[in-house]
């Protein structure tokens, strides 16, 4: 199953390496993973996709919790929550393939943030899912090159990860 | 030099080495280079701290280790950049895998050059990051005491292990106020202590019910100096009681209640009342693949309770029935205080049955062996040493055979005594773990029970024990061959003797001599007792006793991979093994 722990972690030097070096050590799965610091610049949240069977996920979350550098950590998929993810792509727009990559850039709220005469460049944010549907609709326009952020999450009502 | 005034500016280097004495360090070993020459001269400068110069960088971590292990204290070192880092990464991995506390301190370039390749330049925390339970490096002088102060507090507290520091040579040059904190809070780090009442309450429960109960535990018993507790909760109930390789020690040996080690060569009856158990109580133990076997195999018959500080320990590599995450001794006291207060007391009846079973497997005698042969047994040895010590000196350990029969044949009363490579097997610990050990008990009876290929990883230390007279007791099982390697080779690849062979050996006897010790060559089984207590007596002097044992010796019992803990080799020196019993 797919998961999504977020991390708050101490904003220090190596403390993503330890994160990344566990997963590698440890043989853990790592499907993306996004960090910056939060609005107390002395923490950092860390977003990370992972998967694996119940087992592996407990030994994951306790072993994250490990770490020294780890203050706090939640599995945002044991509860509701929210996600998204944003995603730059640029992709070939010349002759009927501009207008066909306008009208799909409508269909899927994104906004074109730069024009060449052959080229869209488009940012498009929601759900994993969401970006892989314009993928897969987009692609045989001819994508260019595309970046992903990975997922970044919170969970839903009053309650929030803090220190 | 009075440095007590809270105003004065102290370099980097000379605030390290009080920060030291503040911390109540007694010895630091280590080895100097480039980059650690600021403190070298700061410990120059004071004799509060004691210096102890190792001939290489591992043993220098070895030696702190095997300080650690028998006192319960952080061992300290000291090391230079690049190369002098590099060469402690293995006595770093070695306490990291068996959770000793250890604080390493290692020199760096300084701040400008760190990235340019710099000579001695090596990325010493990316290095020592998975074999560390954290690390620092120091880019501030403003920060040296407080990043000390925590290398101490997170070694020593929770599950201890090795923590790092990398100290780049400008931050020990430059100037700042002395302040040692007296303690540490840190909102990232808050090792549980206590066990959850309602777990142990149901562990309680649990514990009463059983029919076949086994008591297994390990290290964390040890570490978590907790072995009192464990006696009197395994004498409340009258339990068989077992221990891994690295908690002998922590249940006295001698007690009848004592079924010996087990695991791969653990004895008979404890692995068999492993397999045939309904309730199991694990404590300060983590289920190892060298304790299990075969995962699919172990403990069919039994509900199971861990005990652990780690929560990551429990359930890892075997589900478990009543997790309780808490410090070894505390949970254990509070089951005592629980079961007194039940008033209940196990079931009389079969935990006599239990134990009829229970000698029935001790009758097979698996620890047997030939006492007629001509040739120096290495069993042998380890009883008459037991013996000529009465059982009370420290044992250190290198890693292989001969590791395996002093687990076997000595017999620990007392926790911190018995000092090995469990997590990491590593070779070339011994003799330097038991250096740190003659420094925490000077007084004190120090061997170090190790193999021909095992010593020669570390040998240069002798050189270290003679500079500061160490009386260490040297007693090296000659077998002429990577025994345990052999052992492998002999059972699982048809006798094809890859490379185990050690061709060229070194004269033991003369070698130690040229090191300025006394060498001993015991080849006959009728010299050995005389040996070992002329050696004893020599109280001021280490002496090297190189016994030619038998080559072919194999250490038994013995779970192959991919068996149960039902499914041993044995001794053809054992005595038959009873009808497998019908289970209620
Ligand atoms: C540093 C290191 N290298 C290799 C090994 C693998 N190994 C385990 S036991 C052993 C043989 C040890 O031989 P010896 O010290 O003579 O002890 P014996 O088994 O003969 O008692 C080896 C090579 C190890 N444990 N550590």
């Amino acid at each position: 199953m797919r998961h999504i722990i977020s991390i708050l972690l101490e904003n220090e030097a190596g403390a993503l390496s330890r994160v990344a070096n566990l997963f590698s050590a440890r043989g853990y799965n790592i499907d993306s993973l996004t960090v910056a610091p939060t609005e107390d610049e002395t923490l950092s949240r860390m977003t990370l996709v992972t998967r694996g069977s119940e087992d592996i996920i407990e030994q994951i979350t306790k072993q994250l919790h490990k770490l020294v550098d780890v203050v706090k950590l939640t599995d945002l998929t044991e509860g509701q929550h929210i996600e998204r993810e944003m995603m730059l792509i640029k992709v070939r727009a010349v002759g009927a393939a501009r207008e066909e990559a306008k009208r799909l850039v409508d269909i899927f709220r994104g906004r074109i943030i730069d024009v060449t005469d052959t080229t869209y460049a488009i940012e498009l944010t929601g759900t994993g899912d969401k970006l892989d549907a314009f993928i897969e609709a987009i692609r045989g326009l001819g994508i260019i090159e595309l970046a992903r952020t990975g997922a970044s999450g919170i969970g839903r009502g009053e309650k929030g990860l803090r220190a | 030099m009075e440095l007590s005034q809270v105003n004065v500016e102290l370099t980097g280097a000379d605030l390290f080495v009080r920060c030291l004495q503040d911390e109540g360090v007694e010895y630091v070993f280590g080895y100097p280079g480039g980059a650690a020459l600021h403190i070298y001269d700061a410990v120059f400068k004071q004799d509060k701290v004691k210096h102890i110069l190792v001939r290489h960088e591992q043993g220098a971590a070895h030696a702190a280790d095997g300080y650690a292990r028998a006192t319960g204290r952080p061992g300290v070192v000291l090391v230079t950049s690049g190369p002098g880092i590099t060469n402690t990464i293995t006595g770093i991995a070695t306490a990291y895998m068996d959770s000793i506390p250890l604080v390493v301190f290692s020199g760096q370039v300084p701040t400008h050059l760190i990235g340019d390749d710099a000579f001695q330049e090596v990325d010493a925390v990316g290095l020592t990051r998975p074999c560390v339970k954290h690390n620092f490096l120091v880019r501030d002088v403003k920060d040296l005491a407080l990043t000390i102060k925590k290398a101490f507090y997170i070694a020593t507290t929770g599950r201890p292990g090795p923590v790092h520091v990398d100290i780049p040579k400008d931050v020990t040059a430059q100037k700042t106020r002395y302040y040692y904190p007296e303690s540490v809070n840190m909102r990232s780090y808050n090792p549980v202590i206590k066990g959850h009442p309602g777990q142990i309450k149901k562990a309680v429960e649990l514990i009463l019910s059983a029919k076949r109960p086994m008591i297994y535990t390990g290290g964390g018993v040890v570490l978590g100096e907790a072995a009192e507790a464990l006696t009197e909760l395994v004498r409340l109930l009258g339990y068989p009681c077992t221990n891994t390789l690295m908690g002998l020690g922590a249940f006295p040996g001698t007690d009848p209640l004592f079924v010996g080690m087990l695991g791969m060569h653990g004895t008979y009856e404890a692995n068999m009342a492993m397999h045939e158990c309904d309730v199991l109580v694990a404590i300060g133990a983590r289920f190892d693949d060298r304790i299990t076997g075969d995962l699919n195999k172990f403990c069919p018959y039994a509900r199971i309770i861990h005990v652990d500080i780690d929560p990551a320990s429990i359930s890892k590599n075997v589900p478990v029935d009543v997790p309780i995450v808490g410090n070894a001794a505390n949970v254990m006291k509070d089951m005592i205080a629980a079961i007194r207060a039940s008033g209940r007391k196990p079931d009389q009846e079969a935990l006599k049955a239990w134990w009829k079973q229970l000698q029935a497997w001790r009758a097979v005698d698996c620890l047997n062996y030939d006492r007629k042969s001509e040739l120096i047994k290495p069993q042998f040895v380890i009883e008459k040493l037991y013996e000529v010590t009465g059982g009370d000196a420290f044992v250190t350990s290198d890693v292989g055979q001969h590791q395996m029969w002093a687990a076997q044949f000595y017999k620990f009363n007392k926790p911190r005594r018995w000092i090995n490579s469990g997590g990491l097997g590593t070779m070339g610990f011994g003799m330097p773990a038991a250096m740190g050990v003659q420094f925490a008990y000077p007084d004190a009876t120090v061997t170090c029970v190790t193999g021909e290929a095992s010593i020669l990883m570390c040998i240069q230390e002798l050189s270290t024990c003679k500079q500061y007279d160490l009386p260490i007791k040297i007693i090296n099982l000659n077998n002429r061959y990577m025994g345990m390697v052999r052992q492998w080779q002999e059972f699982f690849y048809d006798r094809r003797y890859s490379h185990s062979y050690m061709d060229a050996l070194p004269d033991f006897k003369k070698m130690a001599e040229s090191y300025g010790h006394v060498g001993m060559f015991i080849d006959k089984p009728g010299d050995v007792e005389g040996a070992l207590k002329e050696a004893l007596k020599m109280k001021d002097r280490l002496v090297f006793m190189d016994f030619i044992t038998d080559q072919k010796e194999n250490v038994y019992p013995m779970i192959a991979a991919g068996s149960g803990h039902h499914e041993m080799h044995l001794s053809p020196s054992t005595g038959e093994a009873p009808a497998k019993r019908e289970l209620a």
